[in-house]
């Protein structure tokens, strides 16, 4: 089925994941929404426990038995959470691919490298092993690993942690697939390790026109590397925009803060650094409403019942000017779950 | 890959030295000296002295062990007092019965061990699993040498499909046969194998439990494996370690259990040997006997050190072992 | 909270896990039996009734009589006190020579270390079993040669166990902080070691004196270990294979006692594994 030219790539609507714990069931997602166009990069960044990697697992149809979802998730239009195991295989690795944190521990220690990339080419393409070993060097070559010939049957304990990380970027890429999810990838990584890494990964998915869902805790990340972000906090997005728009301001009063808490160069000595006030809540405790509630300054009753719905943002005036026509309206849009966002516009 | 063979082989040869030297040097240090404990307290001095005489006892410790060792390596072995024949002749014949009896009693284990095992590490927490737990609770808690006793009472003395013991030989012209002799090592190598395999099953269930959450099988999965073939990619061989690690372990109990078991069932082999050597104060017979053992005991280990080279490249190619 | 109403909320706690719970209820009756049968049994295991030998159960002898007609009952009653002290015995011998060894090891590493470890896996090579019927043999077979037997390779998996334990340990930040504030090592061992590996050592405690229940019945089986006229459940067993045919039953009671037992202690040791477990990663 080709889908229609203005399907997106993935859509996720409502999307709930329930978990079950010796707690009881706990709701750990509470209701993501989002498309994302083919070439489309996005960035999703929220602390630990917010439930950006949890997004990424349901994407992929990887979260544990013990988890529930509901909601939609579509990838070029076809119904992901209605689909049987074998099917969600066929397309794991050849239509939607993931990389990972610990590039350590994310290769088995037992195989050569070249049998880990050539895997999912003789899994979806049907390739032989000679073929398949061969292909593994061009991939080699296009993460720039060097001396990738001599390294084909090098085991991953013999290789640093950045040349594992290209090694999981050339498995995840081998059948070229239409989408690409990496949470965290370079968390575990040197900085100036980290720069080449993030720079491979926009050159190769600008390359193959892949759409790139990109997972961090680390806002400046973010800027160099998607054209839009989403912020999460407490299971659900709270804030959605370009990233350029959203750096510009924040209006969400956790975004708000987060911006605020990044410490820069030039401050004066004895600034103090800015931070949150109260803790990130447990997932056992998460509220009914905005799980942000207890910590922001514009709490209202309505913010603890339920979570505030999406409000669209105009945007700027010099913004609407500078965006590029042809794209859907729903990208360039600023949207914020919070009532007071004008409050918050107007104190920026 | 060399250096690691080397340093294992390096190992073995010498925990053997030393294990010889343990074992010549316990039986030296005996209430009394060696004649002594042979012939007992009833001896009369001549009969004492004749027997120092031929242990050679007037000799230092040292030249004694020297000559043992150096007879070991020729392939010449002492003498046994009881029975007045070379204990490696004795030995021989016994390990006739023992070592079929350990193979069949291992074979079982292995087999049985690794299919319950990976069943019940993929089945985690079902009525399935829970089942094969309960049942190897049972057998690590049941004495082996009850179990055959049951085994007996069950298939000799009620069923009378098998004898209640002994061992009719291997060659038909004794009376025995192929067939024959290995009927009568199924009740014991049953009885063997039942602790076994009840510590190797819980060990396979929780090596493969502990591999499949593992961050590669997250990976492997990501690529589109389906559950069965990341189970049998990736974390079969993985788990495969520490399994081989207690099988090799279980070499050595193995060999000591059939001490016990031959004597329930009265076979000749080693493990009677070395028990009525022991009841017969045959010292020459014991100390050949244990070192035999020992011998065994540190040559499997030093295979599965091997074995390990084989499985875990990172042993290869010299990387620190996990 | 007193440490009072802390340790009864510990138990509390302690006993919603059923193999604990299960495994303690075990062992519970097994020490109550020993301590019963210090005071009282059906008939005093001496007592020898010949006329009634080999006697089925009955309302006067509930588990029967052996071939010399003492009462089953009786000697496995008895036959737990043998038991419980060969367990505790070599356990102790294992927990109060092996564990210092195992924690100077940790605390000296080095050549200390090297040499303790080396000697320790030197023991396991040699098949224990095989080694306590040596020792019996040489010094005479009975109760003491037995439990020294088994205690003396009891010494060196404590070591083991202690030492890789203490080294996890030592490579925290807090004992680094402790030598840092210039606590000497044997303090440190002391205060913040010792209690942190308390909890691996009475899991392998209660696996080994289970397993030292075991040996001691397979020595007593062979005649190496209890002798008579005190009853041992192991020797039991022996004396009942010879009256395999006209007497079944008496192969089975004291196997289902020893099984029993060691079924107990191994629920009991899989209990406190998992409660006593800081990581407690798993979902019920």
């Amino acid at each position: 089925m080709t889908p229609a030219h203005n399907t997106p790539l993935l859509s996720v609507r409502n999307l709930r994941v329930a978990l079950q714990t010796s707690h009881g069931q706990l709701e750990a997602l509470r209701g993501v929404d989002f498309e994302m166009q083919r070439g489309e990069t996005l960035g999703l960044i929220g602390e630990s426990g917010c439930g950006k990697s949890l997004t990424a697992l349901a994407i992929m149809g990887l979260l544990p038995d013990r988890a529930t979802v509901s909601g939609s998730i579509a990838l070029h239009g076809s119904e992901l959470t209605q689909m049987s195991e074998d099917t969600l295989c066929t397309l794991r690795g050849a239509r939607m691919a993931m990389i990972f944190q610990e590039p350590m521990t994310a290769l088995n220690p037992l195989h050569p490298i070249w049998k880990q990339i050539a895997e999912p080419l003789q899994l979806h393409q049907g390739m032989d092993l000679v073929s398949a070993k061969a292909r593994a060097l061009e991939l080699l070559d296009r993460v720039q690993l060097p001396r990738a010939r001599e390294r084909l049957d090098n085991y991953p304990h013999q290789l640093s942690g950045g040349q594992r990380q290209r090694v999981m970027i050339s498995m995840a890429l081998a059948c070229q697939p239409d989408i690409l999810i990496a949470d965290e990838p370079t968390t575990a990584l040197d900085v100036t390790v980290q720069k080449e890494v993030l720079a491979l990964i926009r050159q190769l998915v600008a390359e193959d026109g892949m759409g790139l869902l990109l997972i961090s805790h680390n806002l400046g990340l973010m800027r160099d590397q998607v054209e839009r972000v989403m912020v999460m906090y407490g299971g659900a997005v709270v804030e959605s925009a370009y990233t350029k728009a959203l750096f510009e301001r924040r209006l969400h009063p956790y975004t708000q803060g987060l911006f605020a808490a990044q410490p820069q160069l030039g401050l004066k000595r004895g600034t103090r650094l800015q931070t949150i006030a109260g803790n990130v809540p447990e997932i056992f405790n998460w509220p009914q409403g905005c799980a942000f509630a207890d910590r922001c300054a514009y709490v209202k009753d309505s913010c603890r019942q339920a979570l505030p719905p999406i409000e669209l943002v105009p945007q700027m005036a010099h913004f609407k000017e500078s965006q590029e026509t042809d794209k859907p309206r729903q990208l360039a849009e600023h949207w914020v779950r919070c009532p007071e966002w004008q409050k918050l516009e107007a104190a920026a | 890959m060399s250096s690691f063979v080397l340093q294992r082989f390096f190992s073995f040869f010498v925990t053997l030295a030393v294990t010889s030297m343990v074992v010549f040097g316990v039986l030296e240090w005996l209430p009394g000296n060696a004649a002594q404990v042979i012939l007992g307290e009833t001896a009369t001095p001549e009969s004492l002295a004749a027997m120092e005489e031929k242990l050679g006892l007037n000799q230092p410790a040292l030249s004694r062990y020297v000559a043992w060792v150096g007879g070991l390596l020729q392939g010449q072995s002492g003498i046994s007092i009881s029975y007045d024949t070379p204990t490696a002749v004795l030995m021989m014949e016994r390990m006739q019965v023992t070592l079929p009896l350990a193979i069949m009693a291992m074979s079982v284990t292995i087999l049985v061990a690794l299919c319950l095992g990976l069943y019940a590490a993929s089945k985690q927490n079902t009525a399935g699993d829970v089942g094969v737990m309960t049942f190897s609770q049972l057998g690590l808690a049941v004495p082996n040498f009850w179990l055959a006793i049951l085994l007996i009472l069950l298939f000799a003395v009620h069923l009378q499909w098998v004898s209640a013991g002994g061992f009719p030989g291997w060659s038909a012209e004794d009376g025995g046969g192929f067939w024959a002799g290995t009927a009568a090592l199924i009740l014991p190598a049953m009885a063997l194998a039942a602790v076994q395999t009840a510590i190797l099953t819980r060990v396979t269930r929780s090596a493969v439990i502990e591999s499949m959450s593992e961050d590669y099988v997250r990976t492997a999965r990501a690529k589109g494996l389906s559950k069965q073939q990341v189970l049998w990619r990736h974390v079969l061989r993985n788990a495969m370690i520490p399994v081989v690690t207690v099988m090799g372990l279980q070499f050595g109990n193995l060999i000591t259990s059939a001490i016990v078991i031959e004597n329930v069932f009265v076979l000749p082999g080693i493990g009677r040997l070395i028990f009525q050597a022991i009841a017969n104060r045959d010292l020459i017979v014991v100390r050949d006997v244990v070192m035999l053992l020992s011998a065994m005991v540190i040559l499997i280990n030093f295979f599965i050190d091997l074995l390990y080279a084989l499985i875990d490249p990172r042993l290869k190619t010299g990387a620190a072992a996990v | 909270m007193s440490s009072a109403q802390t340790f009864t909320r510990h138990v509390q706690q302690a006993f919603k896990h059923r193999s604990f719970a299960a495994g303690a209820v075990i062992v519970l009756v097994l020490v109550l039996s020993a301590a019963l049968s210090l005071f009282w049994t059906p008939y005093p295991v001496a007592d020898i009734d010949i006329p009634n030998k080999l006697a089925t159960a009955s309302a006067q002898h509930w588990f029967g009589t052996d071939s010399l007609g003492r009462d089953i009952a009786s000697l496995l009653l008895v036959g737990s006190q043998n038991s419980l002290l060969v367990g505790f015995i070599a356990v102790g011998i294992g927990l109060g020579l092996g564990v210092p060894l195992g924690l100077w090891a940790s605390a000296q590493r080095g050549w200390v270390e090297e040499v303790v470890m080396r000697v320790a896996d030197f023991t396991f090579a040699f098949p224990a079993l095989l080694s306590a019927i040596l020792l019996t043999a040489i010094y005479g077979p009975g109760l003491v040669v037995s439990i020294t037997a088994i205690g003396i390779f009891n010494i060196p998996v404590f070591a083991r166990i202690t030492r890789g334990a203490a080294n996890a340990v030592w490579s925290r930040d807090f004992t680094l902080a402790a030598k840092a504030a210039g606590k000497s090592k044997w303090a440190i061992t002391w205060e913040h070691v010792l209690p942190n590996v308390a909890s691996v050592l009475i899991v392998q405690a209660t696996v080994q004196f289970a397993i030292a229940i075991l040996a001691e019945a397979a020595l007593s089986y062979l005649g190496l270990g209890t002798q008579p006229p005190n009853p041992s459940w192991g020797r039991m067993l022996n004396e009942a294979q010879s009256q395999m045919f006209q007497a079944p039953m008496l192969a089975v009671y004291p196997g289902i006692a020893i099984a029993l037992a060691v079924l107990g202690l191994n629920l009991m040791g899989d209990g406190l594994r998992d409660l006593l477990d800081p990581r407690l990663s798993r979902t019920r």
